[in-house]
């Protein structure tokens, strides 16, 4: 515990029950300006669809909801606060001015069905982050739609189909690394597929072999992260993409590590047809606890006929307009046109970078993680020692001879005051650490990591019980996740 | 780059540390043919100052300073500071996916207060938090319906939100998932007697809005019989939020399927919203969507942790229940923040406000034009036939800086001119004057025009 008191206190922070213990009859929150307009007798306008009462819904005043939310906040470790490693989920900073310009009235309040002709400023929006997206990846059209990646995999997927439909089979399967997100193989089902894994090689690759042997008339596509979840880029990608055409197959990128690419290298160039993005991994829109997230699909020519309806179109006269008609189209994947607060984000994003920023930023984001990656080499275990791009995994082989496992490193490194690392994931390591520092750390944040790595190690050496019961700072220690699914308690019911 | 927390020795020196002479040496992985070798083509680096410009800019051709009557699924409702102020609180905004419960429990807890406001407010025992949207998410409870009942095929009610039913086809598509749509009757609610003929056997839920698309209120007791007579399940899409304030919940509903955006989340031009599914406990193993539960540490003390991740993606990979991952925690948050400033006594008087609007405008629009399908009880949505094209009758209203109804020809060809209004405690008794005056004009100049004709043919 030598190296703690450098990075984080203990400091006293506030105990805050639920906010049904706090309610009483007659206090309110809200204030409602008179009515202008006559009242009216809900019963009579109602009849028997009128509500009468609201249940236990709360009661409480300002004052309680501010220190009740405020206590709460202080509770969370944050990107805000520290370092958050999280491998494959590049939680980098998240700029301010992008909400500062989200706020703004016009758009923040813009209706989705507001006549086009008042909505020239959203859709100049959506087209210039459309085109600097296609610039980016190096592919030829996009739609912005999907609300996350998961949904952005479902777009694409649907159109591989709708493309391989147009060849004139539908295809069965699509095939998805071993190392894969579990993403890949539930978005897959969900447009029909059948999932066929694909083993990686001695290198954390994909095993070229394999995919040769693999690959045939049946198989729709190859979903493929790339650099993948191991933090290795795929050398052989052009090879990879080759494999799949030559047999009338397509190649999907899974964008969530896009950070390690943005300004050095384009999916485009080498071979991809159809990728998603995550605005709020590479393009810094707030993750926000959970999401909103945004999943933009880009796409190779060929699919173009097949992107959601409606898409954005410039008229003669200059002017941006929907066009919903498009018979190839695969549909509609969500009502209106996708996350738009979350496109004014990476939009500022992208401006406030601009091409230089990107690449400066892309070239920090790969320095870091190598950085971590030479000072934890020899203290913990590295599975693959192949050259790491955006994030390195390590695996927990060597404190494992002590019983302490990766999930307990993790829960000691909150004692130190970082986030942990991704556990147990990729499935390819057993036991894996995945780091990914992001570009968003300073050279003297990653030493008290390293530090803080390096010091966990000793102490797994000398007291492997204190790290089998970590986390010892947090206001809850520990918490049954066995019984919470045994016996689920989803809500608050009054005694 | 001002974001980057690195001089250029630092670079330097870690570098020097990893054993590398240049960035580029980084960069080797990345066969030479593929990397990029010039600027991307893209604006050049802008200060803050310009970025602001730029996006203020985009506002003033966006709508701003207008006052609207639209809904139709994205609905304009007062939204109390605190949202905002709380929101943007670095330990919500930028927090991940609360994985790690002892340094979550802030997002955990107040999740918690979420699932348990939705039940309170919805009448089901389980809510998830959450789904993309309302779309999505009535998409999702029909999958789930379909899970839960072994049976294949779907029927949707054409006054479901159009759009939401595009959404439904193409998750339906490869799911092998028949759907089928029972039209509305004369009172703009659902053909009950259709209905009744379409359910068989194999109908894994009827899938409804209430209130419907256009803004009547749907006798879900009645559809709720239907449905379950034939062992099928009632799946409740609910658009507009605010009307359960006022308007019985469908209790009767197996799976409600919500779209929270009224709830303090901005209009943004239609996202990011908040979807949620509420259901029965017994069913909560089907449901897709995150869950927070409560349990104890070791130390005997209540917690909140992410729970039944079985259903989940990452653990289950192709059986799992969706692909869901990220969601739309913080808008989550906002409604969260909304519910409770307005409670159990605000969120009632709130709905009686939206009434009280949309019943006067409807009375005034009334005395005019044509307020179709007025047997049903309302929310804070109306149908306005009128005999003049209602596009040019909003074009007209655009230079009062009002935007009209939304045209209904085109997701209901039969309507012909009628078009959907809809009132917030946000519309003042000025605004819809001054509509309901141009609506007026409208018929008067149509009347007197078709007088002439017939004045010329006698």
């Amino acid at each position: 515990m030598k190296h703690m008191t450098r990075k984080a206190t203990r400091h006293v922070n506030q105990n805050e029950g639920l906010i049904f213990e706090k309610s009483s009859a007659g206090k309110a929150a809200w204030k409602l300006p008179p009515l202008d307009v006559p009242e009216v007798d809900a019963a009579k306008l109602l009849g028997s669809a009128e509500r009468k009462d609201l249940g236990n819904m709360p009661e409480v005043s300002e004052i309680e909801i501010i220190r009740h939310f405020t206590r709460m906040s202080t509770w969370n470790y944050a990107i805000d606060l520290g370092m958050y490693p999280l491998g494959s989920c590049t939680m980098k900073y998240n700029p301010r001015v992008n909400e500062a310009v989200a706020r703004v009235e016009g758009i923040a309040n813009g209706h989705p069905y507001q006549p086009e002709k008042i909505s020239q400023g959203a859709l100049r929006i959506i087209k210039t982050l459309s085109e600097c997206l296609i610039e980016i990846t190096g592919m030829d059209a996009i739609t912005l739609q999907p609300a996350a990646g998961a949904h952005g995999e479902m777009t694409g997927l649907l159109m591989v189909r709708a493309y391989q439909e147009s060849k004139g089979n539908p295809r069965k399967k699509i095939l998805i690394p071993d190392s894969a997100h579990g993403t890949n193989p539930a978005t897959a089902a969900m447009v029909g597929y059948a999932v066929e894994n694909l083993k990686s090689d001695s290198r954390g690759t994909v095993d070229i072999g394999a995919l040769e042997a693999q690959m045939n008339e049946d198989v729709a596509a190859l979903m493929l992260t790339n650099p993948n979840t191991l933090g290795v880029f795929e050398q052989d990608i052009h090879r990879i993409a080759d494999i799949l055409h030559a047999k009338g197959g397509l190649l999907y990128m899974d964008g969530a590590n896009m950070n390690a690419l943005v300004g050095k290298a384009r999916p485009g160039d080498f071979g991809v047809d159809v990728m998603h993005l995550n605005l709020h991994k590479t393009f810094s829109t707030p993750h926000g606890g959970g999401g909103p997230g945004s999943g933009p699909v880009a796409i190779k020519k060929t699919l173009e006929p097949f992107l959601p309806k409606p898409i954005l179109v410039t008229k003669s006269d200059g002017t941006l307009s929907f066009d919903y008609n498009r018979p190839h189209s695969v549909g509609r994947v969500r009502a209106f046109y996708g996350n738009f607060g979350m496109f004014v984000r990476a939009l500022a994003y992208i401006q406030a970078n601009g091409p230089d920023g990107l690449r400066q930023t892309t070239e920090d984001a790969v320095l870091n993680a190598n950085y971590v990656r030479k000072g934890l080499e020899g203290t913990y275990d590295l599975p693959y020692d192949t050259p790491s791009m955006h994030e390195v995994v390590f695996s927990d082989k060597v404190q494992a001879k002590k019983g302490v496992r990766t999930m307990d490193i993790a829960k000691r490194l909150i004692d130190y005051g970082f986030h942990p690392y991704t556990t147990a994931f990729p499935l390819i390591v057993p036991g894996a650490l995945m780091i990914e520092p992001t570009e968003s750390e300073s050279k003297e944040e990653m030493d008290l990591f390293v530090e803080a790595m390096k010091s966990i190690a000793e102490e797994v050496e000398e007291d492997p019980q204190m790290v089998l019961d970590a986390p010892h700072s947090t206001r809850v220690r520990r918490l049954d996740e066995t019984a919470a699914a045994r016996k689920p308690v989803l809500r608050w019911k009054p005694d | 780059m001002r974001y980057l927390p690195k001089s250029p020795g630092d670079r330097e020196a870690m570098l020097k540390a990893i054993g590398l002479r240049s960035v580029d040496d980084l960069f080797a992985p990345i066969p030479d043919e593929y990397r990029l070798n010039r600027d991307l083509n893209i604006p050049r680096q802008m200060a803050e100052s310009e970025i602001v410009d730029f996006f203020r800019q985009r506002s003033r051709e966006n709508g701003d300073g207008y006052t609207s009557f639209l809904g139709a699924g994205a609905y304009f409702h007062y939204r109390p500071v605190i949202i905002d102020s709380l929101i943007s609180r670095g330990e919500f905004l930028t927090a991940y996916t609360p994985y790690q419960a002892e340094i979550s429990q802030g997002t955990l807890q107040s999740i918690f207060e979420f699932q348990t406001m939705i039940c309170e407010l919805t009448g089901m025992e389980v809510a998830n938090a959450s789904m993309y949207d309302g779309s999505t998410g009535a998409a999702e409870a029909a999958m789930m319906a379909v899970r839960l009942t072994g049976r294949r095929s779907v029927i949707v009610a054409r006054n479901l939100h159009p759009e939401y039913r595009e959404v439904l086809a193409t998750y339906a598509m490869h799911q092998g998932m028949p759907l089928s749509t029972v039209g509305f009757a004369d009172n703009g609610c659902i053909d009950l007697k259709e209905l009744e003929r379409l359910v068989t056997s194999d109908t894994a839920c009827v899938l409804i809005q209430s209130p419907n698309f256009f803004g009547s209120i749907e006798d879900v007791d009645a559809i709720g019989e239907i449905a379950h007579n034939h062992g099928a399940m009632l799946v409740v899409s609910i658009a507009e939020a605010v009307s359960l304030g006022i308007v019985e919940p469908p209790r009767q509903a197996d799976i409600i399927a919500m779209e929270a955006q009224s709830f303090g989340v901005p209009l943004g031009f239609g996202g990011p919203y908040c979807g949620v599914l509420a259901t029965r406990e017994k069913y909560v193993r089907q449901m897709p969507g995150r869950l927070v539960g409560q349990t104890l540490d070791k130390q005997g003390k209540r917690g909140f942790v992410l729970t039944l991740a079985t259903r989940e993606q990452h653990i289950r990979r192709e059986k799992a229940t969706s692909n869901i991952c990220t969601n739309q925690a913080l808008v989550a948050l906002m409604v969260n923040i909304f519910m409770t400033v307005y409670g159990k006594v605000g969120l009632k008087e709130l709905a009686k406000h939206n009434l009280a609007k949309t019943a006067y405008a409807a009375a005034q629009f009334a005395k005019h034009g044509k307020v179709l399908f007025a047997g049903s009880p309302r929310f804070n949505e109306f149908v306005v036939e009128t005999s003049e094209d209602p596009y040019a009758i909003n074009g007209r209203l655009l230079g009062h800086k009002i935007v009209g109804g939304l045209p209904l020809r085109k997701f209901y060809p039969e309507l012909g001119n009628a078009a959907l209004w809809c009132c917030t405690e946000m519309t003042t008794r000025s605004v819809i004057d001054t509509a309901a005056g141009l609506i007026a004009e409208s018929e008067r100049s149509v009347r007197s025009a078709k007088e002439e004709v017939e004045e010329m043919a006698r």
